[in-house]
């Protein structure tokens, strides 16, 4: 496993770098938030994104993807994470077109891929409830069979860009008992059905997410998306992806909140000299280099893993690790991030606030560092 | 790549053929590696292996074979590093000449120093020791006292070294002397090979807290080295004694790469903490232990992203100080928890009571608490991150 990029990688992160630089620098992120913007990101710039190649980066190229690998998706993410870029990269593409690709019919990704692929249609996976925690199998939304057709009835907080994504994946008891990893199923609904009302719901931090409230809504035998009672399995594997695909996002926001930092150490003046030049300071700022850089190791060797046909087992061992570092890491960077900045970093006129409100966001999404420490020590026995 | 395939075939039935069965097994209680020179005695198939290894210059696989070395390419001194490794092979030699004075002799030595001292370390002829810390400079190493005037064709040298690892067991010593004591203090030191069999070398070994170790000190009064013992040029041994601490650390860093880590916290947690279920009776201890298992896997990941960048060409920048500031961290992390896992075990120092292991436990604990201060402190690497890869300023 060689754990360095490729120029041609390099070269896709710069563009990245570039496009994020020029269509959403900080201010537009602040500029969404403060208009309290209903959809929370541009669908233009997605589509101008979806051009380059990522909203299709794992989807392949008979589905009208780019048929790339994880290590080019990190590569973007990272950038995306570095901006804080709200567009739908973690709902529809990691969540979302995982779901079909790794459990969809040919027919249902047909029918939604080459639409993904293209910027045209959003996704959403709607899966987590009020009493699930970090639990993926604790599910108490049900769907139940009855003549012709399933009906679901729940309801699922917490949705990533649920208020619009055209198309939501759902997850329902079909049979069980709501802490079950098995009887669970997945359904493909569209936002429009009836029965289906969805809420923006506002979070700390700038990515968009929605309550969604199932009240019978039907759907008939086609919308299941792999086996009847067999999603759990399916959904474990989905978010143990995304989780992966969040840690390089989760990458990009360290760093910028670092580099930020650092920069401020070198040019803000008290006792008349650069407040770098204290010891206390410099010894905290190393500590943070060496936590980041540990990341950045993890984050890379989670995806190259799974570029590399990682199995569940392993694919769920990366997740856990990864995910811990950067929940770690990213939390205890933007906790010094503001700390270091003084007064300033306390007001909400300086940005170094919207990386803490995301670390603090990306933490806990997916299972924060102590979920997944337990995690990892239940998945090998002790 | 068929050669390589060749390569690896061919080894693989030499190594087979030619180790002796005492040396496929791990270390026992006691044993050691062969650290070769002149004072070291070895059993019969110790010595066997070295000479074995020795004659295909398979001690130093990549060194160049007109110095003693096997002339081997980086892959195929890999593929013989993993055959070795599949078929449990002991390494024939160990020591500081193979990972530290031949690597710097090789970048910068004269051909004359090169053809001299290289093959007697490949062949394990002669072991070497470091002298650079002093009782007046270890974190501020370039504060070092040691004193050398030029008389004619030696430097006559008069000091004092402290924590010279091995200096009762070593042939030479390389070390740092100050031969320009009016310069500003980088500027006026040398780097010199002496022999330690020369007249007026003392050497005292060290006591630690965690019982004897392998530190001395050294005592040089009126040593005379030829100059052609000075490795660059006079006044500009900083730049080489610098270049010799990445390797060090390098070093270092790589004696913390242990694989079964979370294994053996494990195992002594079975043995110390049972539950019912063969899980560990203690939440928190079994976070520790799978919060150490993901740290170690990160800091392996990060040695492998570095090596990659060194294969690319680039040469061991500053970063190399996170590898000795985070490897020993965790290494002082995992000898800490290993002891509060055994509990009231951990409290013997020998005799009735407590076992072999518990007593070692207990000892590697205590010996951990040096990692963060030798080879330059935790604190002197985490200036060297601020000032070199972060860019602070003084």
């Amino acid at each position: 496993m060689a754990l360095v990029l490729t120029e041609e990688q390099e070269l896709l992160g710069r563009t990245a770098r570039e496009l994020v630089a020029a269509r959403s620098p900080l201010k537009r992120i602040r500029q969404l938030r403060d208009a309290r913007d209903p959809i929370g990101f541009s669908r233009d710039l997605w589509r101008e994104m979806a051009r380059l190649g990522w909203a299709g980066i794992l989807i392949p190229e008979a589905h009208g993807g780019a048929g790339l690998g994880y290590t080019e998706l990190m590569v973007v993410l990272e950038e995306l994470g570095r901006g804080l870029v709200p567009e739908p990269m973690l709902s529809t593409v990691l969540l979302g077109a995982s779901a079909l690709l790794l459990g969809g019919s040919d027919a249902q990704r047909s029918d939604h891929l080459p639409a993904v692929a293209a910027g045209d249609l959003l996704l959403a996976l709607a899966y987590q409830e009020q009493r699930s925690r970090y639990d993926v199998h604790h599910v108490e939304t049900r769907a139940e069979w009855a003549s012709g057709s399933w009906r679901l009835t729940g309801e699922k907080i917490q949705v990533l860009d649920g208020h619009v994504a055209d198309v939501l994946v759902v997850s329902a008891r079909t049979s069980g008992s709501p802490a079950n990893a098995e009887g669970i199923t997945l359904f493909l609904l569209r936002r429009d059905a009836p029965g289906v009302r969805v809420a923006r719901q506002w979070r700390i931090d700038t990515r968009a997410a929605a309550l969604v409230a199932l009240d019978g809504v039907r759907v008939g035998a086609e919308a299941v998306l792999g086996e009847v009672d067999a999603g759990g399995a399916l959904l474990a594997r989905v978010l143990d992806r995304a989780t992966i695909g969040l840690t390089a996002d989760m990458l990009g926001g360290m760093t910028a909140a670092f580099e930020m930092t650092v920069d401020y150490l070198r040019t803000r003046r008290q006792f008349g000299v650069p407040i770098g030049s204290f010891q206390a300071l410099k010894h905290r700022a190393a500590r943070l280099y060496v936590e980041t850089e540990l990341a950045r190791s993890a984050v890379m060797a989670a995806h190259r893993a799974l570029d590399e046909g990682a199995d569940d087992m392993q694919a769920a061992r990366m997740a856990a690790i990864a995910k811990a570092r950067c929940s770690d890491a990213y939390m205890l960077v933007a906790h010094e991030a503001v700390q270091m900045h003084g007064g300033i970093g306390m007001t909400d006129e300086h940005d170094v606030g919207f990386y803490l409100k995301a670390a603090r966001a990306a933490e806990i999404m997916f299972g924060d560092a102590a979920y997944h420490r337990d995690r990892l020590a239940r998945l090998q026995g002790y | 790549m068929d050669d390589l395939d060749a390569f690896r075939e061919e080894t693989r039935r030499w190594l087979v053929a030619n180790a002796p069965p005492s040396m496929r097994k791990p270390l026992a209680a006691g044993e050691d590696y062969c650290w070769g020179g002149r004072k070291g005695r070895w059993p019969a198939d110790v010595a066997r292996w070295l000479a074995a290894m020795a004659e295909r210059g398979w001690t130093a696989p990549t060194w160049p074979r007109e110095y003693g070395g096997g002339g081997l390419s980086e892959e195929e001194g890999k593929v013989l590093a993993q055959e070795m490794a599949k078929l449990g092979v002991r390494p024939p030699l160990v020591g500081f000449g193979l990972t530290m004075i031949g690597p710097l002799l090789l970048h910068v030595g004269s051909e004359q120093q090169k053809r001299r001292h290289l093959p007697p370390i490949a062949h394990g002829e002669i072991r070497w020791c470091q002298g650079y810390s002093e009782p007046g400079a270890g974190s501020d190493l370039a504060g070092l006292q040691t004193r050398a005037v030029r008389d004619g064709d030696v430097f006559v040298v008069t000091g004092q070294k402290v924590w010279t690892s091995f200096a009762d067991k070593a042939d030479w010593m390389f070390l740092l002397v100050r031969t320009d004591p009016d310069a500003p203090k980088h500027a006026g030191i040398t780097f010199l090979l002496m022999d330690m069999a020369s007249p007026g070398v003392t050497v005292r070994p060290i006591k630690l807290i965690s019982g004897a170790s392998p530190f001395c000190e050294t005592f040089i009064t009126d040593v005379r080295v030829p100059v052609e013992n000075v490795v660059g040029h006079v006044n500009e041994g900083w730049g080489i004694a610098k270049m010799l601490l990445r390797f060090e650390r390098n070093m270092i860093a790589d004696a913390f790469k242990e694989r079964d880590d979370a294994a053996r916290l494990l195992a002594l947690a079975r043995r110390y903490l049972p539950a019912d279920d063969g899980r560990v009776g203690q939440p928190i201890v079994r976070d520790q232990i799978t919060q150490l298992e993901m740290d170690q896997a990160c800091f392996d990941w990060t040695l492998a992203r570095s090596r990659a960048r060194v294969k690319a060409g680039h040469p061991p920048g500053p970063e190399t100080s996170i590898f000795k500031y985070y490897g020993t961290e965790l290494n002082q992390r995992r000898r800490d928890l290993a002891v509060r896992i055994a509990g009231p075990q951990a409290l013997g120092w020998e005799g009735e009571g407590f076992a072999d292991d518990e007593v070692k436990l207990t000892r590697d604990w205590l010996r951990s608490r040096g990692n963060s201060i030798e080879g330059g402190t935790s604190e002197v690497q985490l200036n060297i991150i601020a000032k070199r890869v972060l860019g602070l300023p003084d």
